[in-house]
Formats: structure tokens, sequence, C-alpha cells
């Protein structure tokens, strides 16, 4: 019996890796992905970037305006999240399991979140595109839509986990729903939503980038000015300061979720 | 100070405090940041009426214009197709990476700088990758793929070498004891007790590239839908089929996402 059964095992993982062959095969052919193309144009990237993409000393000139460029964009990220966290604790609390109103409204929260989380922010900063223009506000609405319908689930998730039975025990002391939720709820769960909040902020700075590139705006806008005049010194002078606002911001937000958690 | 005001004073926390802090700190710089914007005078109120307009015209009135509804199909098993090898590409380099970068696997020095070279591919945006791989490649689906697993790599690096790491210490020891190579630990006892975690975080990744192939499609010309959105919306001016492609992708993402979550649940009872 013992045989038959890693026998079988055997075959699942044969027939499972078969699938995964087969899948790829499809993609690649459905793509047009050229394989060896693929692997040969890594060394080529490589080759190109150590002779042309590094910051010289004219793309240094242009320093003040990317770092103008790049607060601008950090600012739009972190204000973004912060009011999207606001209003996603809100449809949070009412669409979750335990403290929900339940009913038509908790349903309504439920959906108009997944709603706004399965549209892309590309999408959503294109659609913003046509009526707010070439502005800092196209960027921030993007973000923000984005930013609210992830967060909403992922407070619902945090919410449900952490308050199911101190909100039935406070209930039954015959404490007010609003008590409950300032007292209990948001206490109890406020570790875990500020972790939320900072990983959709280092998030949302690096979607700031291509939203940026497809609005022209902020730091992806200076980006792709420099990319297509083929400027590409001062390109990897952006990329490297967008590397270190981001490292920055990791550091910060590794150390409070470290004290916090 | 008597002694019964201090005891009356609470002790210092350092969480609250660290708390409170982050929060004045968010709400000052979200303050100071709506302060500081450049609006360019824009008509913000005339802005979101428009924009509620185009909202309701885009869901009430969908159609397709400049593609037909079966090329629009074609166009979104493109970009999946895309999200697919990138996704598989990048889980196998990353398994092999990860291992590298895992402690309890591999020497300190190995494992840091593996950690330092996918810290820093991860702060690079995923289009800057593929817009820099456009250059040696040309634009299309090579550097789109290639640039897009770069970032997944460094993600799923990440997330797998964490897996790996709440390995118990005593069941790596107990193994090397016995005279197991590295290999045979890698594959008894490594694998199977973290594969749960790495089937979810690697379908989680493949929820992420799919949308990112759908920005890399507008943003750098990788193809499939993300591209005909972005033709809608910037040349032709279709609110309608931005839309109707709307509809589309919101469908297919909610399909994956529940099956996303059936994955993971099953998963679950098996453990």
């Amino acid at each position: 019996m013992q045989d038959n059964f890693f026998a079988r095992k055997r075959l699942k993982t044969l027939l499972y890796c078969a699938l995964l062959l087969a899948i790829t095969l499809i993609a690649i052919l459905i793509t047009n992905y050229d394989v060896i193309k693929g692997f040969t144009s890594i060394p080529k990237a490589a080759d190109w970037a150590f002779n042309n993409f590094y910051p010289n000393e004219k793309s240094l000139k242009r320093l003040p305006v990317i770092i103008s460029s790049i607060s601008e964009t950090v600012l739009v990220s972190i204000a973004a999240t912060a009011v999207a966290a606001l209003f996603a604790l809100m449809f949070a609390i009412a669409g979750s399991h335990t403290t929900g109103v339940g009913g038509v409204f908790g349903f309504v929260s439920r959906s108009v979140a997944t709603v706004f989380r399965n549209i892309d922010v590309s999408a959503w900063s294109m659609i913003l595109l046509i009526s707010f223009g070439q502005n800092v506000l196209t960027g921030y609405f993007a973000l923000f839509f984005g930013t609210f319908g992830f967060l909403t689930r992922a407070f619902t998730e945090s919410i449900d986990e952490v308050s199911s039975s101190s909100v039935e025990a406070l209930r039954s002391t015959g404490a007010s729903y609003f008590s409950i939720i300032s007292q209990s709820v948001i206490p109890a769960c406020i570790p875990q939503l500020i972790s939320w909040i900072l990983f959709m902020m280092e998030t949302n700075i690096r979607q700031a980038t291509l939203i940026g590139i497809l609005t022209g705006t902020g730091i992806g806008f200076l980006f792709n000015l420099y990319y297509k005049s083929l400027n590409f010194s001062a390109a990897s002078l952006v990329v490297l300061v967008l590397v270190l606002a981001i490292f920055v911001i990791e550091t910060v937000s590794t150390y409070i979720r470290k004290v916090i958690m | 100070m008597t002694m019964e005001e201090l005891a009356m004073k609470k002790p210092f926390n350092k969480q609250k405090t660290v708390i409170r802090l982050t929060m004045a700190s968010i709400v000052v710089l979200t303050l100071y940041a709506f302060a500081t914007f450049d609006y360019k005078d824009i008509q913000f109120l005339d802005a979101v009426i428009s924009t509620v307009h185009t909202l309701t015209t885009m869901f009430f009135q969908p159609h397709f214009k400049h593609i037909t509804f079966i090329e629009a199909v074609t166009y979104l098993f493109i970009t999946l197709g895309l999200a697919f090898l990138t996704t598989l590409f990048g889980a196998i380099i990353a398994l092999v990476l990860g291992l590298m970068a895992a402690t309890n696997l591999s020497n300190p020095t190995l494992s840091v700088v593996v950690k330092g070279i996918v810290a820093f591919i991860r702060a690079v945006p995923t289009v800057l990758w593929v817009l820099i791989f456009a250059v040696a490649a040309g634009l299309g689906s090579v550097a789109a793929v290639i640039g897009m697993t770069f970032h997944s790599v460094s993600y799923l690096v990440k997330t797998y070498s964490e897996s790996f790491e709440e390995l118990d210490k005593g069941v790596i020891e107990a193994l090397k004891a016995s005279g197991a190579n590295w290999i045979q630990i890698v594959f008894q006892a490594v694998l199977p007790s973290s594969i749960t975690y790495l089937i979810s975080w690697t379908f989680m990744r493949f929820e992420i590239n799919f949308s990112v192939a759908l920005a890399m499609g507008a943003a750098a010309g990788a193809g499939g839908i993300g591209y005909d959105f972005f033709m809608a919306s910037s040349y032709y001016y279709d609110v309608r089929e931005i839309g109707a492609i709307t509809y589309l992708i919101l469908i297919f993402a909610i399909l994956l996402e529940v099956m996303a979550g059936k994955i993971k649940k099953k998963l679950r009872v098996k453990n």
C-alpha cells in the first residue's frame, strides 16, 4: 500500500508540473515572448547601464528640481494614505462582522471596497486625468481611491481578528456602540492599523512614480522627461534619489513597527 | 514632586508614545502637504462634477468601439500571460535566492549580501525596471517580463526567506546531527513545512502582477488590455470604451480574488 501512496504522490506532482509547463507554453505563445532574447537582454542591459546609467556632473545641477519633485511625490503619497485610512476605518467598522451594523449597509460597504480595490491605480489615474488634467490632484485622488479599497479590506480583517470576544463581553455589560468602538476595538487594533498605513505609504510612493509617468506629474514625469530626451545620467539620478527616499521611509517604518507591535 | 505625585503619574510607555508621535506626524505632514501643493488654479468643483459625469457615463453606457469584445478578451489573456510568466520566473529564481537569504540555512555574509541587493531592487519601482530594460531589449513583452520579474523576485525573496526563517531551529539541528546534507534538509524539512506559505505568497504576487501588467501595458507599451485602456483614455477620449474595459478587468480581478481566497482556505484546512 505504501508503495502505491508514493507512486500516486509522484504522479500528482508530475501532473502539476505538466500543467504548469503547458500554461507557460501557452503564455509564451500569446504574449509573443522571445525566450532567447529574454536571456540575452539581461547582460545587454547591464552592459548599457554600466556605460550610460550613472549620474555625472552635469546632471547634479538638476538635483534641486529632482528633490523638490520627490518631496511633492512623497507628500502626495502620505496625504492620500492618511485621508484614505480615515475613510477606510469608517467603512471597515461598518463592514466588519463583529462591529458591523450588518444588513444592507454592511453589504454596500464591502462591495464598494471591492470595486475600489480592483480598479488599479493606473486605471484611476487615466480616468481622473480626463477631468483634472496634469495636476497634483489627479495623482492624489488616484492613490486615494486605490488605498481606500486596499485599506478597507486590511482594516476589516484586523478588526475581525482582534475584537470578536471583547465586543461580545462589552455588549453584555451594556456598553454603548460608540464606547465599544472607541474604548475597545480601536485601541486593540491600532498597532496593526498603523502597520498597514505605513505599508501603504511605502507602496504609494512607488505607485506615484507610475502615476506620474501616466499623468505627467511629480517624480515620474521628471524621469519620463529625462528618459525620453535620452538624458540618461539625469534619469539615473532620479532613480538614485527615489531609492534613497524609499530606504529612509522603510527604515523609519521598520523601527516604528518593531516598537509598536 | 512628592512620592505621591510620582505614583499618580502614569509610567512612561514607549509603545504608546511612538503610536502618538506617528499619528501626530502623519497628521502634520498631511496638513503641510495640502498647504504646499501647487494646485495650478484648478477649478476643483468643476473637476469633481466632470469626474462624476465621466464615471456615470463610463459605468452606465459602456460600449466597445475601437476594439471588439473578442479582441478585448484576447488582450486580457495577453495581460494574464505576462503576469503568469513573470510570477513563474520570479518564483523559481526567488526560491533559490530565498534559500540563500534565509539566515538559518545560509552563511551570514551571503544572507546579508542577497538581502541587500534584493532591498535595492525592491526600492526601484517596477515601471522604471521595465523602462531600463526597454533600452536594451526594445519596448515589448521581453522588457516587460524581465523588468517585472526583477521586482517579483525581490518581493518573493523577502517573503520566502521570512517563511523559511520561521522553521523551528531544532528541526534543522536534528537533521544535521543525523548526517543530512544541505539539499536533504531543504527538500525534506524546509520546503514541505513552508510550502503553504510559499503558495499563498506566490498567488498574492500573481494578483499584484496582474495589475502591474495592466499598468505596464499603459506606461511602457507592453501590450495587453492596459494598452487599449491607455489608447481609449489618452487618444480617443472614449469614456464609454474605458467603462467597458474597466468592467472586463473588474470581473476578472474579482474572479482572481475569489480564487485566491478558495486556495488559501483549502491550504488552511489541509494544515
